[in-house]
């Protein structure tokens, strides 16, 4: 599977109360949520996220609450990716868990920048930036998250143990 | 190769004779626990496996504690459903208003969690639990769909980081101090991915409370769980509240820790965490000449008896600044009537302060003491990210109880001393 977008960027320690601020959370709506994505952090993000396009942020991207909502919201906003230095573990497990592709890649965090054209392929762990001309290259999921992930999530690898005779 | 407190709960639970760090496994859990914010998105999940039923109906918990009591119709849709789920599956520990509390205030109080056992919980503050020996986690909604299923969850088994607490704190030096001294050094990824393991003699002088609101705090440090060595402490706070078997884990000698902080507490002196990240931390005496308006005393890290109760030593005789609303939140029913029966009420309300009933209410953002544009509050709570208590142009500075009633009555961050 890969991606190809428009980056938008973000610094460090980009935590979940600003992906989607707990004022939002009396409901768990995707649609809802996404109007609000990022509001406290940048207004202007509900405008100018397209379908597709690639959130890249520095260290601990989603410190904070569990509020999968978070990951929700972004997925439900359009963002195809998220591409960071390092996740902090509870937005990790959740992004896995609900099908939003994350790569954790400190070089391509680093030097990507706001508004370039980047590809990214999950099989390989390679990522491209078009604008840039430059290649990084990110370490592949264990095996065991990437059973999960090709079984569409964790929800769907619960099912299919289920299925199995497993539960 | 020896293992860590955390290490050994986990092979235990993985049904392995020992686990390595980095390595992927599957484990039993001991509890699933989940709130009126993640529970609702759980639920929808839950339904997607078609399991029809929960695992263990006694190895589940749900609190509603957020923005309850319900503060509009749509956060009391989100709990008819979860209360409407708990009585389909049977479910008896769901806590209705008038005997919940803040979820990580009654799990221990309510003898759901002891020594040894495996939590997740869909609430990040989850970590609390290793106060008692315990490994508890953090994890989403749909984590908490799937161990309500099958009982079961996987994990990287974690590298861990120890900390030796040497020396007695002074009188005004609290765990919150101390976790937010921590975070300070190690930065709020400084432990990410990682167990902090809490040990040495300095243990004998911190209290159960003390220890809560330590562990509570592991995950502003990025870090999987924060855990500490059982004690003499640790087993009368269970004797006194559970009747469920508990096992003690100790540390290998030979573990393996990737780094080892010795921490004098003695040294230490109450430490404010300045907005927006819980690492901006100073002591007291470098805080300056910062004016607020509000101090909410509470939460799942500081809204227990001790919490309160020197809160109330600061607070007596006093009254809290004319520019300034103090609001206290003891943390559960059970905290909520001890803190009456000692008459705690009458000093805070004498003051000037408001009580309310148990929520995490104005920690999140979500009722009970939000903030305007420009306000700034003092607060026991864990995050002052941007807009965490209200509006995004508003501070949170994050104290001890004592450091926050002594800024109620100042008007200004201010020293208990």
């Amino acid at each position: 599977m890969n991606v190809r977008g428009k980056v938008i960027k973000y610094g460090d320690n980009i935590d979940t109360d600003v992906i989607i601020p707990a004022r939002y959370l009396n409901t768990s709506d995707p649609a809802e949520l996404a109007k609000h994505c990022m509001e406290d952090l940048d207004k202007d993000f509900v405008n100018k996220v397209q379908p597709g396009d690639i959130v890249v942020a520095g260290k601990n991207f989603g410190c904070g609450s569990s509020r999968e909502h978070a990951p929700i919201a972004l997925k439900a906003s359009g963002v195809s990716c998220v591409i960071a230095d390092t996740f902090a573990r509870i937005f990790y497990r959740n992004s896995i868990n609900i099908g939003l592709p994350i790569v954790e890649c400190p070089e391509a965090a680093n030097d990507i920048e706001d508004g370039d054209e980047v590809w990214v392929d999950f099989d390989t762990g390679t990522i491209v930036n078009h604008t840039k001309g430059s290649t990084y290259k990110a370490a592949p999921f264990p095996d065991f998250l990437q059973e999960l992930i090709s079984s569409g999530g964790l929800i769907e690898y619960v099912k299919k143990q289920a299925q199995g005779g497993a539960l | 190769m020896g293992m860590t407190m955390t290490q050994k709960i986990l092979a235990e639970h993985a049904g392995l004779e020992s686990v390595k760090a980095g390595q992927l496994i599957k484990v039993k859990v001991d509890m699933v626990l989940g709130n009126d914010i993640t529970t609702p998105v759980a639920v929808k999940e839950f339904e997607k496996i078609g399991a029809g039923k929960v695992f263990d109906v006694n190895k589940i918990a749900i609190v509603p504690d957020h923005f309850t009591p319900n503060k509009d119709i749509k956060s009391a849709e989100q709990v008819k459903m979860i209360r409407e789920f708990s009585k389909k599956m049977g479910i008896v520990n769901f806590f209705e208003v008038g005997q919940m509390g803040v979820e990580h205030a009654l799990l221990p109080e309510k003898g759901l969690v002891v020594a040894g056992d495996v939590v997740i919980g869909a609430d990040s503050h989850t970590c609390t639990y290793g106060a008692l020996g315990a490994f508890s986690t953090g994890v989403g909604s749909t984590d908490m769909a799937a161990a309500m299923a099958t009982g079961e969850t996987w994990f990287k088994v974690p590298e861990a980081i120890k900390f030796v607490l040497e020396g007695k704190p002074g009188k005004w030096v609290s765990g919150k101090d101390i976790i937010l001294h921590i975070i300070g050094k190690i930065g709020v990824d400084g432990a990410l991915y990682k167990s902090m393991e809490f040990t040495g003699e300095g243990l004998n002088y911190l209290s159960m409370d003390d220890r809560f609101a330590i562990a509570n705090m592991a995950i502003e440090a990025g870090a999987k769980n924060g855990i500490f060595e059982v004690d003499e402490k640790t087993l009368d706070y269970i004797a006194e509240h559970s009747n469920k078997p508990y096992k003690i884990f100790k540390a290998d000698e030979d573990a393996e820790y990737v780094e080892v902080y010795k921490i004098d507490l003695s040294t230490l002196r109450p430490t404010v965490a300045f907005p927006h990240l819980p690492e901006n931390t100073r002591s007291i005496d470098e805080v300056g000449d910062i004016k607020i308006h509000q101090v909410v005393i509470g939460s799942c890290t500081n809204g227990r008896i001790e919490d309160l109760r020197i809160a109330a030593e600061v607070l007596k005789g006093k009254k809290v600044h004319p520019d300034v609303r103090c609001i206290i939140i003891p943390a559960t029913q059970k905290i909520w009537k001890q803190a009456m029966n000692e008459g705690l009420f009458d000093i805070f309300i004498d003051a000037g302060a408001a009580v309310s009933t148990p929520t995490c209410g104005p920690c999140l953002g979500g009722h009970m003491g939000i903030l305007a544009e420009g306000e700034r509050a003092v607060a026991t709570t864990n995050r002052n990210f941007v807009g965490r208590m209200g509006h995004p142009r508003s501070e949170v500075y994050l104290a001890s109880p004592a450091v926050a009633a002594a800024s109620a009555i100042a008007g200004k961050i201010a020293s208990p001393e």
